[in-house]
């Protein structure tokens, strides 16, 4: 029996709520509850958008009730296999140089690591995508390793460039676009996390793994991705991190 | 030569908007669209548009615009404002428009659209629409974002905007009838989705409180008043999904009301979320404002939904030829918020 509230948000919305935290056994329901729904294309559901911890599904109560939409969504609930869903795995060049991280050093102290260990241990595991939100593109990947857990900064930048790579608590960010942030930076990827016209490149369920790159490499991927040259695309070998 | 509309002075804050972008919320990119787009479909019907086509949305303070196409028709429909069309770029004094109509201006005449007045926004309506190519499904400009209308910002001083038509067809002008844009003090909303965050006092002070709007702009509008609400158990939680309309609280207790440029996910509980059936009011009101909110169930949200639904449908029929007699008025006087009287026992209230 999976455990889940049903909320109301206005007339034209619903959130599925399966816990109040951020953990990966219960985003994996709501990925799950996700893709099950767009699999079933029930008439009047508008969209869907997955969180950390629930689903809010956009309908239209004047082609489908609430509650009939509430007792449907019980019905794929119960019926839910988590474990076997398919995920992309992507490599994503990241530069770790002293230039494109000005907090490095801070995190590093606050960590009681070299600078080195902390990009070692910050590249060192495969990271899941929880969720994408609150700028286009923008994902949440998670978990970052314990001792690298910070809050975010005390007053957060005005302005940060597009590619930044972030931290702040158990989650690691790549901006997609200059933005105001409180995140940590600790790098920077030259790879664009969101195209107009194209939409986002990662997903929610998606699984990441930074690949760091020298300066060098950095100028030269961004070179290529400004001639239209950078194209990311899934891995497809086993995964292999060096940990 | 591609005809287009020559940005002069941009005004405050000048979009393109339609009815926004539906199905990429999990990508983090909001619907945005027209705060009003009760306005928006009666601009595009006053030009012989369909109702849901892009249109420029202005927002308190006007833009200037010259004509640089042999002859347009445009539309003028949500707030009142003095409208003047001037001969040319040299000229001091024009002729005055009146809003919720249609006009022809002729190349090289231009359009000065001055302080709103009596609501936030307006929506000038262009005959045949903006040659502009739509981004994931839409032309709504997502400032956030970056993405969608006119190279995903605002209009600014010298831009061009490539219009689809050169010249306007040949029939009567048209204006609006029995259909009114002021903006209602009361705006109705749903309570949730994070009720175990305040408790029952907090919830009915909310809904007693009048509040004042005290900045406000296409992502939403911060409210002054009233006693700050209190949390009963922190105003952190997870990120979770941003319904339009959403009313969070935040630490400092005071409401912050999101509208069509919010970002799709936040972490602040939400009390209350207004319904669908009064989002066009909420794009209406101005800072400044004051308002209080009604608390209604999904059952009546559902009635008001229907309504607004069907005098959208009849909203054609409240365009008539300017030359033609009106006819009387108290049959089609219709303000939809004032349609339905329903109260909500649940909450004892008396509205």
């Amino acid at each position: 029996m999976v455990h889940y509230r049903t909320l109301t948000a206005g007339d034209t919305a619903i959130i599925i709520e399966f816990g109040e935290g951020i953990d990966r056994g219960v985003n994996a329901m709501v990925l799950a509850l996700d893709e099950r729904l767009e699999g079933e294309r029930i008439e009047g559901i508008v969209e869907t958008v997955p969180t950390f911890r629930s689903l809010m599904i956009y309908f239209d109560p004047l082609v489908i009730s609430q509650a009939a939409l509430t007792e449907q969504i019980a019905a794929h609930i119960s019926g839910i296999q988590v474990s076997e869903r398919p995920s992309r795995t992507w490599r994503l060049p990241v530069c770790y140089d002293a230039e494109m991280a000005p907090d490095l050093g801070d995190v590093a102290a606050f960590a009681g690591l070299t600078t080195r260990q902390v990009i070692e241990r910050h590249s060192g595991l495969v990271y899941h995508i929880y969720m994408l939100g609150f700028l286009p593109g923008l994902a949440y990947m998670g978990d970052v390793p314990q001792e690298l857990v910070i809050p975010r900064l005390e007053t957060p930048r005005v302005k940060i460039p597009a590619g930044s790579l972030g931290i702040a608590m158990a989650m690691s960010l790549i901006m997609p676009r200059e933005t105001a942030s409180g995140l940590n930076l600790i790098g920077r990827s030259p790879v664009a996390m969101w195209h107009p016209g194209q939409g986002a490149l990662l997903k929610p369920g998606d699984k990441v793994i930074y690949q760091p790159i020298s300066l060098r490499e950095y100028n030269g991927l961004v070179a290529r991705a400004d001639a239209g040259g950078l194209r990311i695309e899934p891995v497809t070998e086993p995964l292999e991190v060096a940990a | 030569m591609t005809p287009f509309l020559s940005i002069l002075q941009p005004g405050l804050m000048t979009t393109v908007q339609d009815m926004g972008r539906a199905g990429y919320q999990s990508l983090g990119i909001g619907a945005s669209g027209a705060l009003d787009p009760v306005a928006l479909r009666a601009a595009n019907l006053l030009v012989g548009n369909d109702p849901a086509q892009g249109a420029i949305e202005v927002l308190y303070m006007g833009p200037t615009i010259e004509i640089n196409v042999e002859s347009l028709r445009l539309s003028f429909v949500g707030a009142n404002a003095a409208i003047e069309i001037l001969p040319d770029v040299r000229a001091d004094t024009g002729t005055c428009v009146e809003c919720q109509r249609s006009v022809v201006v002729r190349r090289g005449e231009v359009v000065k659209i001055k302080s709103l007045t009596g609501g936030a926004s307006l929506y000038v309506g262009i005959e045949g629409g903006l040659a502009i190519d739509p981004t994931l499904g839409s032309l709504s400009t997502n400032i956030r974002a970056g993405t969608g209308g006119w190279k995903g910002r605002a209009l600014l001083a010298g831009d061009r905007i490539p219009l689809r038509r050169s010249q306007a067809l040949d029939r009567d002008e048209c204006r609006l009838d029995g259909v009114s844009f002021l903006p209602s003090p009361r705006i109705r909303a749903i309570p949730g989705p994070q009720l175990d965050y305040f408790d029952e006092g907090e919830i009915t002070h909310f809904f007693d409180s009048e509040f004042t709007i005290g900045t406000s702009d296409r992502v939403g509008m911060r409210l002054r008043g009233g006693r700050p609400l209190q949390h009963t158990k922190g105003f952190n939680i997870a990120s979770d999904a941003i319904a339009p309309g959403s009313i969070q609280i935040p630490g400092d207790g005071m409401p912050i009301v999101l509208m069509a440029d919010r970002q799709t996910t936040g972490g602040y509980p939400k009390i209350a979320t207004v319904i669908s059936a009064d989002l066009p009011a909420l794009g209406r009101l101005c800072i400044g404002a004051k308002l209080r909110f009604d608390p209604v169930t999904a059952e009546q949200a559902l009635i008001l939904r229907r309504e607004m639904l069907s005098f959208l449908k009849d909203l054609a029929n409240h365009v008539v030829p300017i030359s033609r007699p009106a006819p009387p008025i108290a049959p089609l006087l219709f303000d939809y918020n004032l349609i339905s009287g329903v109260v909500d026992a649940r909450y004892g209230l008396d509205y």
